[in-house]
């Protein structure tokens, strides 16, 4: 066992060094309509790269993706794309990945799109536990539609729809998802490129819902207008505000960061996947029928 | 599921068994009273031949789920009523403009709002045909009986993998909650119609590019194709457009690829219309109330007709003014407060009267209501 682990490691490994990011983009369709210092572009990047790494084959390959800026990124990959409905995409995916099991199903979903209006659809994929890896890029921000706020704004934080600052209080999404059973939750920032590719990574290898939050960054219509600066200063910002997941919530540290969130992985569990469950309960009811006709 | 074998069937299990018989290997619902009894008996028999039933969070994730199957290319199907029908409208506009197969159930009750859950109405014709925003081409088959329930419902799986489309099948409470015993008719046509699908090379396909029947063959995930599906409007290469020159021929074949293949959608029943003065329309239960009125009214010397649409959307207009050229009077009998009526106003022509038989009290309409408003509506001339 542990050669064969070592043996995969190796695999990746060396799939990592020839990564080459055009062989798995729809390059006929760039320039993007991404923002300059958009970090959705660095996710797709690390999304990419862990597909590389995993060894899955694009004609294979599903990505199910929503409304927002989040539900665009999913077009400029070559693939099976489908760009679904607002909040939906987890519901399409579940009877996608349910008729087709040899399908390798991936969401591309936002904080709006996840959250919002299609929460309902996060907590029960889940609880479900399907084999689908959930790509949460949460930018705090309806981007799309020009800046409202959304369920991961900030406290205080201006928006169009905030003209008083932002009074409600914000969802963790991760924690969101962990409680309600998804199999394997982990948060990342887009400045840790290596690190989030590793975990995509990882939730692309694990057989069960796996949830992954990347914090991403608006500059345009969220930092703007709240005096965040530019990209890189957006981004180094988020680092003030996150701490490796290792660190305890109330240690030293703490006091000097109020309000941290947490980043690593949350949960690797051993729940059985959904979608296994099912067909084993075909084939051992199959198998009954059969011997009742004999 | 094919031959002579003789069964005692309430409606909604003649649904699902339809179903079944037709090909469907997919099912997502959510519980809702009076069309349970699909789900139920889906969850069953799908396992059995190795095809999935989800029981859904919500109508909206079960209308999803089902356009996610058919899209990894499996003939899928969900089932509901009023409140969930408006549910779902978003993501059926979204199967329609994408051109993604499924059929959907509605068993129809009173409304509107919770209205009547236990009780029939026909109040659903009208968001069938306009429900989701936009314009967009539409198929909806009203059975009229238990075995109806059973082909049409077959039949709709047909017409949707051949035309791209969703197809709704709309029958009530009354109908779904009826047992009759019929021969199981033979659907194995339905079961043998699947969709075209893409073959050849990958770089000479356009995921839009229709064929003669205005039917674009449809990629399967999976064959090499990597195509993008989305609910933009998109040109022949399948990602979005917003040009005014592209956009025209786009929506026009969309919206136009129904009538092309008319022959294949157009269904219904027709009861002495040729020579009739006074022809009722009715359709799904009320249809049966008609027939019997028709026979009396008959038997009286009175000359009445029936037209009942099977196929309500597109309605039939053609065939419609063709057979009831020589009628007078149209009574429209239905279990709502007029949505039929307005078809037919439109369909009729110019001289012939029309007026309508509305009910709307979770109370099916009677052969003898029929008769009588028959009668009144002579008795004026």
């Amino acid at each position: 066992m542990n050669e064969q682990v070592a043996l995969k490691k190796e695999t990746q490994a060396e799939n990592n060094k020839d990564f080459e990011i055009r062989d798995y983009l729809r390059l006929d369709l760039f320039p993007h309509f991404m923002c300059p210092g958009c970090g959705h572009g660095i996710a797709l990047r690390a999304l990419l790269w862990a597909i590389h790494e995993q060894g899955i084959d694009k004609d294979k390959l599903a990505i199910v993706s929503g409304i927002g800026c989040s539900g665009r990124v999913g077009t400029y990959i070559d693939a099976n794309t489908f760009h679904t409905t607002h909040g939906r995409p987890l519901a399409f995916a579940t009877g996608l990945k349910m008729a087709r099991p040899d399908l390798h199903v991936i969401v591309i979903t936002g904080d709006g799109d996840c959250l919002a209006i299609g929460g309902n659809h996060l907590i029960h994929a889940a609880r479900r536990n399907l084999d689908i890896t959930c790509l949460m890029l949460n930018n705090e921000i309806y981007g799309m539609t020009g800046g409202q706020v959304s369920p991961t704004t900030p406290h205080d934080r201006f928006t169009t729809t905030t003209p008083a600052g932002n009074m409600e209080p914000v969802f963790d999404a991760s924690r969101l998802a962990e409680a309600a059973g998804a199999g394997f939750v982990g948060r990342e920032l887009t400045i840790h490129l290596p690190r989030l590719r590793d975990l995509i990574s990882e939730g692309l290898e694990y057989k069960g819902f796996s949830f992954i939050e990347v914090m991403s960054d608006c500059t345009e219509v969220n930092g703007r207008k709240n005096d965040l600066g530019s990209s890189p200063e957006m981004v180094l910002g988020q680092t003030r505000t996150m701490r490796p997941s290792e660190y305890d919530n109330n240690v030293v540290d703490h006091p000097f960061r109020p309000n941290s969130m947490d980043m690593g992985v949350f949960v690797r569990s051993d729940r059985p996947e959904y979608g296994e469950s099912y067909r084993n309960m075909v084939d051992q009811l199959q198998g009954l029928t059969q011997k009742g006709q004999k | 599921m094919t031959g002579q074998e003789t069964v005692n069937l309430q409606g909604n299990h003649a649904c699902a068994l339809g179903a079944v018989a037709a090909g469907c290997r997919f099912y997502a619902g959510y519980p809702i009273t009076p069309s349970s009894e699909v789900a139920e008996r889906l969850a069953k028999e799908l396992p059995k031949v190795g095809g999935v039933f989800l029981q859904m969070e919500d109508e909206i994730a079960s209308i999803a789920a089902t356009l996610g199957a058919s899209m990894g290319g499996v003939k899928s199907m969900t089932a509901t009523s009023g409140p969930g029908f408006s549910l779902k409208q978003e993501n059926i506009g979204y199967g329609m403009g994408a051109e993604v197969p499924c059929v959907i159930i509605n068993v129809m009750r009173g409304g509107p709002s919770t209205g009547m859950p236990t009780r029939p109405a026909q109040g659903d014709l009208m968001q069938a045909r306009w429900g989701t925003h936009g314009d967009h081409p539409v198929i909806a088959l009203t059975p009229g009986s238990v075995e109806e329930i059973y082909e049409q419902t077959a039949r709709a799986f047909a017409l949707s993998e051949k035309l791209r489309i969703p197809v709704t099948v709309l029958f009530d409470e009354s109908l779904g909650h009826l047992v009759e015993t019929f021969a199981l008719p033979d659907v194995t046509a339905y079961e043998d119609t699947v969709r075209k699908w893409a073959t050849g090379k990958p770089e000479d396909y356009s995921p839009y590019k229709a064929d003669a029947d205005g039917v674009p063959p449809m990629a399967r995930p999976g064959d090499g194709y990597r195509v993008h599906t989305t609910g933009l409007t998109v040109e022949e290469s399948g990602f979005p457009t917003q040009k005014a020159e592209v956009v025209e021929p786009v929506m026009q074949r969309l919206l136009g690829k129904i009538e092309i293949n008319n022959d294949l959608v157009e269904s219904f029943e027709d009861v002495d219309c040729k020579d009739a003065e006074v022809v009722v329309v009715a359709l799904g239960v009320v249809g049966r109330a008609a027939r019997k009125a028709v026979r009396e009214l008959r038997a009286q010397g009175v000359k009445a007709g029936l037209f009942r649409p099977i196929t309500l959307w597109p309605f039939p207009t053609k065939s419609f003014r063709k057979l009831t050229k020589k009628a007078k009077h149209f009574v429209v009998a239905e279990m709502n407060a007029g949505q039929l009526i307005l078809e037919i106003g439109s369909a009729k022509v110019d001289k012939q009267a029309v007026s309508g038989l509305n009910r709307f009290d979770g109370q099916p309409i009677s052969p003898f209501q029929i008769v009588t408003s028959v009668k009144e509506v002579l008795g004026h001339e």
